[in-house]
C-alpha cells in the first residue's frame, strides 16, 4: 500500500466520504428501498451525474456551523441583557416581527421536515447528503428564530403564539398551504418548489428586505440572525440550481414536468410574496427600497439571467412573469389596504401611512400611488381621525389556490378586481388570477381539498360563528392588544413610555382602541 | 418623571412563549424549551401527501406507537441546532487533530500488511451500515411529529454520516488517498460471507416503514450491539494485533456512543411507560429484531473477539432494555 | 441582454478582505454597500481565487471559508481548492 499520504482535493475528497458509502441494494429491491422515486415521472439515468453544491463534510459543517452559532448566541445574550429592544425606530416596526415569526419561522421548520423525508427518499446518495444538511439548516432557521423573537416577545404583544396561529389563522394560510403544498407533492416536485423557486428564484426578496429593513430600523438581533441564516441560504441556493440542471440533463422526457413545475411554483410564490411587498412599503418606519425595486433588482434581473442560462435545456421564463412584473407597482398598495380593513383578525397592528410616508410612496410608485391607493389611504386617516377607524366586518372570499383575499387587480386595468372561477364536479371554485386557475385545473383533486379558512369559520370548524369569537377563542390572538390600529394599543402606549413621550389625546386612544 | 416610566418600560409582560407557558407556567424558558416544542404543525393541513394519501402531513399515525403527547418524550442532553453543532465541534476538533497526528507519523502505514488488510476487512465496511443509519435516522425526522422526537434523530441522521465519513477516512490514511483501499473495503461489504448477514439486516431496516419501529431497530437494538462489540471489544482485539493507534480514530465513535445512550434509553422508557398498548407493541419488535442483529453480527464476532464478547454484550442489553420494562428473548442476563 | 452574475457578503471584518480580493481579480466588478451587506456584481462571471485571498490576508485560508461570510449568490457555482467561481454560460 502507499505510504505517501497527499492532501485530497476537495471533489475526490467529497466523493470519497460521501456517495462512495452507498451501495446498490441486492437483498431488498431498489423500488422497495426507494419507493417515492418514480411515481411523479421523472427519468433519472445516471445518479453518478449529480453535482455535489458545496462539498461539506460532517466534520466541517460542526466546524462552520458552531463558529455561526456561537457569534449568533452572544449577540442575542447582549441585545437581551441591554434591552435592545428599545434601540429600534419605532415599536410600528415590531409588527414586521410578528409577520414573520407567524408566517416564515413555522414554514421553516415545515422546509426542515420536508428536507430530512427528501434526505431519505431519493436513490442518490449525493442528494440526500445535500438535502439532509439542508433539512437540518433550516431546523436551525425556525430555532435561531425562536430566541432572536423571545426577548421581543417579552415586551410586545402579538408575537406570543406563532406557531399555534400559523396552523389556524385566515392569512396565514397563505404560507402554510404553499409548503403544505410542496410537501405533499413527491420529492423532485418538492425540490424544484423549494429548492429552486423559492430558495433560488425568489429568497432574496425574502429574506433580504427583512434583513435590511432589520438593519435599517436598529434591530440588531434580527439582522444577525437573518444574515447568519443567509449564509446557509447560500449554500441553499446553490443546491436549488444543481437540482434543476440536473433533473433537466438526465432526460428530455423531465423538460415540460419542470416546466410545468416551474409555472406553478414561480406563480405561488409570487403571491406568498406579496406579504412581503407590504411588509417594506408600510410596515417600516425606515424604509430600505421599495418593494418595485426590490422585484426589479431581484426578480427581473437576477431571474432574468437565470431563465436566460435555463434556455438551453429548452426551459422559458415562468408562464404570467408579465402579469408579475406589472404587479410590482400595485401589490403591496393593494395587500396593505386589505390588512387594514381586517386588522381586527390579524395578529398584528395595522396603521395609516404618516405624511412623509405616503410623499415617498408616492416618489417610489409614481404610476401608481396618486392614481389609484392615495385618496383611500387620506380618506381613512381622515375618518380614523374623526374616531371612525375602519374595520371592515365581511369575511372576504379566498382564491382557492393561493388563499389570498381576491384583491388582486388585473393586469391592464388596476381599477378591476381580477377574478377567475372553474366548475369542478358540480362545485364552484374562485381564483384571484388565471395563475392560480391555471395550477388548479392542473390538479383539482389536490386542490378542492384545501382548508379554506373562510369556509371553515362560515361551517362551524373555527371555535364559533362570529369573528370575534374565532379571533379570540380559536386564534388565541387578545383583541385590540395584539392586533387592529397601532395607535393607541399597548405597545404604542409602552414605546412612547420607553422614550419618555406623552400619548396622544385620550379621544383619539379610547375611539382607536374600541 | 420619564426615568420611573422607563423603570417599568422595561419590565417584561409575559416570560415566554404563549405555548411554552402553558406546558411550563409564565416563567423564563431555556432556549431549549423555547426551541423544542409545539413548533410543529398539528392540524388543518390541507393536501394529502400525493406519496401517502391514507393519512395527512405530520400525522401521528406514521407509527403504530401511541402517545398522548409526544412531546413527553424529550432530550436528556437537552440538544437543540446549537448546542448540537457547539458539542460535535468540540468532538471533531480532537478527531481531527488525531487523524493529522496518525496521518503525519504514518501511523496506519507503518502496520504489518496484514494488519491493515485486517482494518479493511472489518473495521473499514461499517461506513456503510453508518449510511444506512443516516438514512433510517433522516426519515424519522421527517416522519416523527413531536420537535423534540425529530430534532434528535436528525442530529443522529448527521452524526452518523460523520462517523461513516471518519471510517472512510481510515482507509484513505491507509492508501495515500487514492481511494484503492476503501474500493477493496466495499467488496468485502458486498461479498464476503461474513459481511452479508449485516447488509442483509441493514437493508431489511430500509424497507421497514414504522419510524418508531426503525428507531428501536437502528439505535437501540442494532446500535446496542454494534457499537460496544467494534468500538470497545473489536477496539481492543485491534489493540492485540498490533493497531492500538487505531483506537484514538474512533475515539468520536466510544464518546458518541456513550453520549446516545442517553437520548435512547429516555426514549424507550417513556413510551413503553405511556401504555400496555405501546409495551407490547414495542415487546413484539424487539422479540422479532434482536434475534436477527445478534446474528448478524456473529459472523464478524466470531472472526474477531470471539461469540462470548458478543454474549455479553447481548446480556447487557438486555438488562437496559429490562431497565425499559422490555424483555430480550434467548439471552441468560 | 446583459446577464449580471452576484455574490453578497455580511458586512463584516472578514468580509472586506474578501471584496478586495474580488475586486482585485476582477477589475470590472461593481461593489455595492447595502445596510449590512455588500454586494457584488459583475457580467457573465465573479471570481474568489485562494491564492490572492492568501496574499490579502497574510494567512492560509480554504475557500470555504467564505461560507461564513456570503449571504447571496446569482449563478452557476464552480468550487475547487483554489478558486469559487459563480457564472453564467
Amino acid at each position: 500500500m502507499a505510504s505517501k499520504n497527499k492532501k485530497l482535493n476537495l471533489k475526490d475528497k467529497y466523493q470519497y466520504l460521501t456517495r462512495d458509502m452507498a451501495w446498490e441494494p441486492t437483498y431488498e429491491k431498489h423500488e422497495d428501498i426507494y419507493p417515492d422515486e418514480s411515481f411523479e415521472g421523472i427519468k433519472i439515468l445516471n445518479w453518478d451525474q449529480w453535482e455535489d453544491p458545496f462539498r461539506l463534510t460532517m466534520d466541517t459543517y460542526w466546524k462552520y456551523q458552531a463558529e455561526k452559532e456561537k457569534k449568533l448566541y452572544a449577540i442575542f445574550d447582549a441585545f437581551a441583557q441591554n434591552n435592545g429592544q428599545q434601540n429600534i425606530t419605532d415599536a410600528r416596526y415590531v409588527n414586521a416581527l410578528k409577520l414573520f415569526l407567524s408566517g416564515i419561522s413555522p414554514v421553516e421548520y415545515a422546509a426542515y421536515q420536508g428536507y430530512a423525508r427528501v434526505g431519505r427518499q431519493f436513490s442518490g446518495a449525493g442528494a440526500r447528503v445535500a438535502c439532509q444538511m439542508q433539512a437540518i439548516d433550516e431546523l436551525r432557521h425556525a430555532q435561531t428564530q425562536q430566541h432572536a423573537m423571545s426577548h421581543y416577545n417579552k415586551h410586545f404583544n402579538g408575537l406570543h403564539d406563532a406557531s399555534y396561529q400559523h396552523d389556524r389563522v385566515w392569512f396565514l394560510s397563505v404560507p402554510k398551504s404553499f409548503f403544505d403544498d410542496a410537501r405533499s407533492a413527491g420529492p423532485f416536485e418538492f425540490l424544484t418548489a423549494i429548492s429552486f423557486s423559492f430558495e433560488y428564484v425568489l429568497t432574496n426578496l425574502l429574506f433580504v428586505p427583512f434583513m435590511s429593513g432589520a438593519a435599517y430600523n436598529g434591530d440588531m438581533a434580527t439582522v444577525t440572525f437573518g444574515f447568519s441564516a443567509q449564509s446557509d441560504e447560500a449554500r441553499h441556493m446553490t443546491l436549488g440550481l444543481e437540482v434543476i440542471k440536473f433533473i433537466l440533463e438526465q432526460h428530455e422526457d423531465n423538460v415540460p414536468i419542470i416546466q410545468k413545475w416551474v409555472d406553478k411554483w414561480f406563480w405561488r410564490g409570487f403571491r406568498l410574496l406579496s406579504l412581503v411587498g407590504m411588509m417594506m412599503d408600510y410596515m417600516l418606519p425606515n424604509k430600505v427600497m421599495s418593494w418595485a425595486e426590490a422585484w426589479e433588482m431581484y426578480y427581473e434581473q437576477s431571474g432574468g439571467a437565470l431563465f436566460k442560462d435555463l434556455e438551453r435545456y429548452g426551459i422559458r421564463p415562468p408562464k404570467y412573469q408579465d402579469v408579475a412584473n406589472a404587479a410590482k407597482n400595485h401589490s403591496s398598495h393593494q395587500t396593505w389596504a386589505t390588512f387594514y380593513q381586517y386588522s381586527q383578525a390579524t395578529n398584528f397592528h395595522t396603521w395609516m401611512p404618516q405624511e412623509d410616508e405616503m410623499a415617498w410612496l408616492s416618489e417610489k410608485y409614481p404610476e401608481t400611488f396618486d392614481k389609484y391607493y392615495r385618496d383611500r389611504f387620506e380618506h381613512w386617516d381622515k375618518e380614523q381621525k374623526k374616531g371612525n377607524r375602519f374595520y371592515n366586518n365581511t369575511l372576504p372570499q379566498l382564491c382557492q389556490v393561493c388563499q389570498i383575499p381576491n384583491i388582486m387587480t388585473e393586469k391592464d386595468d388596476p381599477t378591476v378586481f381580477s377574478h377567475r372561477q372553474v366548475k369542478h364536479e358540480g362545485e364552484r371554485y374562485h381564483f384571484c388570477s388565471d395563475g392560480c386557475c391555471d395550477i388548479f385545473k392542473n390538479e383539482p383533486e389536490k386542490y378542492i381539498q384545501a382548508w379554506l379558512p373562510v369556509h371553515q369559520i362560515y361551517q362551524g370548524n373555527c371555535g364559533g360563528a362570529d369573528v370575534a369569537t374565532v379571533v379570540e377563542k380559536y386564534y388565541h390572538i387578545v383583541p385590540g392588544v395584539d392586533n387592529m390600529e397601532y395607535l393607541g394599543s399597548p405597545d404604542h402606549q409602552r414605546w412612547l413610555d420607553i422614550k419618555g413621550l406623552k400619548p396622544l389625546s385620550t379621544s383619539r386612544q379610547k375611539k382607536t382602541a374600541a | 418623571m420619564s426615568v420611573e416610566i422607563k423603570t417599568t418600560s422595561v419590565e417584561p409582560i409575559r416570560n415566554t412563549y404563549s405555548a411554552i407557558a402553558r406546558r411550563f407556567g409564565d416563567k423564563p424558558a431555556t432556549r431549549y424549551q423555547e426551541a423544542s416544542f409545539d413548533l410543529a404543525a398539528t392540524t388543518n393541513f390541507h393536501y394529502r401527501p400525493l406519496w401517502d394519501p391514507k393519512r395527512t402531513l405530520n400525522d401521528p399515525t406514521r407509527t403504530a406507537l401511541r402517545m398522548e403527547d409526544w412531546y413527553a418524550v424529550t432530550d436528556p442532553r437537552q440538544f437543540f441546532y446549537g448546542a448540537y453543532v457547539g458539542n460535535r465541534a468540540k468532538m471533531q476538533e480532537a478527531a481531527e487533530s488525531s487523524f493529522a497526528f496518525c496521518d503525519k507519523r504514518n501511523l496506519l502505514t507503518r502496520l504489518p500488511e496484514e494488519t491493515q488488510k485486517q482494518l479493511l476487512r472489518l473495521l473499514v465496511p461499517f461506513r456503510h451500515v453508518a449510511l444506512g443509519a443516516n438514512m433510517n435516522n433522516s426519515k424519522i425526522a421527517g416522519d416523527s411529529t413531536a420537535t423534540t422526537v425529530s430534532q434528535m434523530h436528525m442530529f443522529a441522521a448527521t452524526d452518523h454520516l460523520g462517523m461513516g465519513q471518519y471510517l472512510s477516512r481510515i482507509a484513505l490514511l491507509l492508501d495515500g488517498s487514492t481511494g484503492t483501499a476503501l474500493d477493496e473495503s466495499k467488496t468485502y461489504w458486498m461479498d464476503d460471507e461474513l459481511w452479508q448477514p449485516l447488509r442483509k439486516l441493514v437493508e431489511g431496516i430500509l424497507v421497514v416503514d414504522d419510524w418508531f419501529e426503525i428507531t428501536l431497530v437502528q439505535n437501540v437494538l442494532l446500535d446496542g450491539l454494534m457499537y460496544p462489540l467494534v468500538y470497545d471489544r473489536m477496539d481492543a482485539w485491534f489493540g492485540e494485533q498490533g493497531a492500538e493507534d487505531i483506537s484514538m480514530l474512533t475515539e468520536f465513535q466510544r464518546d458518541w456512543y456513550k453520549e446516545s445512550l442517553r437520548w435512547t434509553n429516555a426514549m424507550i422508557k417513556t413510551v413503553v411507560a405511556e401504555s400496555g398498548r405501546n409495551r407490547e407493541q414495542v415487546q413484539s419488535w424487539v422479540k422479532n429484531w434482536e434475534p436477527m442483529v445478534y446474528e448478524a453480527l456473529k459472523p464478524i464476532a466470531q472472526a474477531t473477539t470471539g461469540l462470548d464478547a458478543l454474549d455479553e454484550l447481548r446480556a447487557e442489553l438486555s438488562v437496559r432494555l429490562k431497565k425499559a420494562g422490555l424483555e430480550s428473548t434467548g439471552v441468560q442476563a | 441582454m446583459s446577464q449580471k452574475v452576484f455574490m453578497a457578503f455580511q458586512d463584516n471584518d472578514n468580509a472586506r478582505y474578501l471584496v478586495e480580493a474580488i475586486v482585485t481579480d476582477n477589475p470590472e466588478a461593481e461593489v455595492q454597500h447595502s445596510p449590512a451587506m455588500i454586494r457584488i456584481t459583475a457580467e457573465k462571471r465573479l471570481v474568489i481565487n485562494r491564492e490572492t485571498m492568501e496574499e490579502t490576508l497574510g494567512r492560509d485560508w480554504e475557500v470555504q471559508e467564505m461560507l461564513l461570510e456570503v449571504i447571496s449568490i446569482g449563478g452557476n457555482v464552480d468550487e475547487d481548492d483554489d478558486h469559487f467561481i459563480v457564472s453564467w454560460n
